[in-house]
């Protein structure tokens, strides 16, 4: 349907001719495009009701009294369906920690949020297909539940600033929404998010579609293919410092897989760019010290290169 | 009446804030609007999610910017 509407598109409205570069690419861009912004603005939508079900305080409710590793397992899947901004890492770490949740559990739920992104989801759905989407997310999954009890069991509790520990959480009135309101809520995030991610994804889209049309077959055979075995180590490396815009990246990895690039160190790259996040870390500063930033950090990053690797293996 | 924006100073908590000024400012009346940015404050109100707005001590939301009309309901 959406193909049949950017062919009309180019080939009729556009009259451009069929079988030309610049028809082809057009064609391509206008078809990723309404694509990614359907499935942008349904399943936003899906996730954000989803999420008015799992507001923070009912994931420690639900948390409370697990055990390490299903603690650990059920921290990173509330890690998806609850909402979460860099600006409520501390409330939520101090929260969890408060509660009495081991802090590895706290660091499951920590990594998973970020790590596990419905933009980044959407987008891998959109241009890669469901399987690679439903990679994604089950890699996330198992890596906040890995680097979670590895946190746990390297007895971290003295890098927590001490403050943490004295402070007394109340009890909060707030009633569940009503259906209205939950629809409002999903519309206003919907809105919200894409408001965020649509120039970056058009940006995306146009360089997606300018590399599938003219950079050479071999040119990211040469650089980052399976013959340099430090491709995924560099391509996480790269992409710690890119946080947060999974929305423009992911066009352009789809159309470099498409010239070589291996799906696994896309994954990873794709992954570091999401999970570890420069605001985050200044913002978790007031809670942890930076030591504990620093182990954080390195036993993540070191995860998505394993997982990078693995998946360059058997994919 | 007293309103607080709960928020250790983030983009949303300022957006929060402005929208809280705007409500009162259509609403004509006279309201204490106040920052609240300490963390150990911030958690005695029982939430986890920031920003956060509370009406006389009552929070009315939190994790969210709700918009000017939504707040101008709250005040009336």
């Amino acid at each position: 349907m959406l193909k049949y509407f950017a062919d009309t598109l180019v080939y009729q409205v556009m009259n451009i001719r069929t079988g030309t570069m610049l028809g082809e690419a057009l064609d391509f861009f206008f078809y990723d495009t309404m694509k990614v912004f359907f499935l942008l603005v349904v399943i936003i939508f899906g996730v954000a009701i989803i999420r008015s079900f799992f507001p923070p305080e009912r994931s420690r409710k639900l948390l409370g009294h697990r055990t390490e590793y299903v603690g650990n397992f059920l921290a990173a899947c509330l890690g998806i369906v609850t909402p979460f901004c860099s600006c409520s890492a501390v409330p939520m770490f101090i929260g969890f920690v408060e509660s009495g949740l081991p802090l590895g559990v706290t660091f499951s739920f920590l990594i998973s949020s970020p790590t596990v992104n419905e933009v980044a989801m959407v987008m891998l759905w959109g241009l890669f297909g469901w399987k690679i989407a439903l990679i994604y997310v089950s890699t996330g999954v198992i890596i906040a539940f890995f680097s979670g009890i590895l946190i746990g069991k390297l007895k971290l509790e003295h890098l927590v600033e001490d403050y943490v520990y004295r402070i007394k959480t109340g009890e909060s009135a707030m009633t569940a929404p009503t259906w209205i309101e939950r629809f409002a809520y999903a519309r206003d995030y919907t809105r919200d998010i894409i408001g965020r991610v649509w120039l970056f994804v058009l940006i995306g889209i146009g360089l997606g579609a300018w590399i599938h049309g003219y950079v050479p077959m071999d040119f990211v055979l040469k650089y980052a293919g399976p013959g340099n075995p430090f491709a995924v180590l560099i391509a996480v490396l790269i992409g710690i410092p890119l946080y947060s815009n999974a929305a423009g990246t992911i066009p352009i990895i789809q159309a470099l897989v498409e010239k070589g690039l291996p799906m696994g160190t896309a994954l990873a790259f794709m992954m570091s760019i999401v999970a570890i996040s420069t605001p985050e870390m200044i913002i978790l500063r007031k809670v942890i010290k930076p030591k504990l930033i620093a182990i954080f950090t390195g036993i993540v990053a070191v995860a998505i290169v394993i997982v990078g690797y693995l998946f360059n293996a058997i994919l | 009446m007293k309103i607080e924006v709960l928020g250790m100073g983030c983009s949303n908590c300022n957006k929060l804030y402005q929208n809280v000024l705007e409500a009162v400012k259509q609403s004509g009346k006279e309201i204490h609007v106040e920052k609240v940015e300490d963390i150990q404050k911030i958690m005695s109100y029982g939430i986890l999610s920031t920003p956060a707005l509370a009406i006389d001590g009552v929070v009315k939301v939190a994790g969210k910017v709700p918009r000017v009309e939504e707040i101008t309901q709250w005040i009336r």
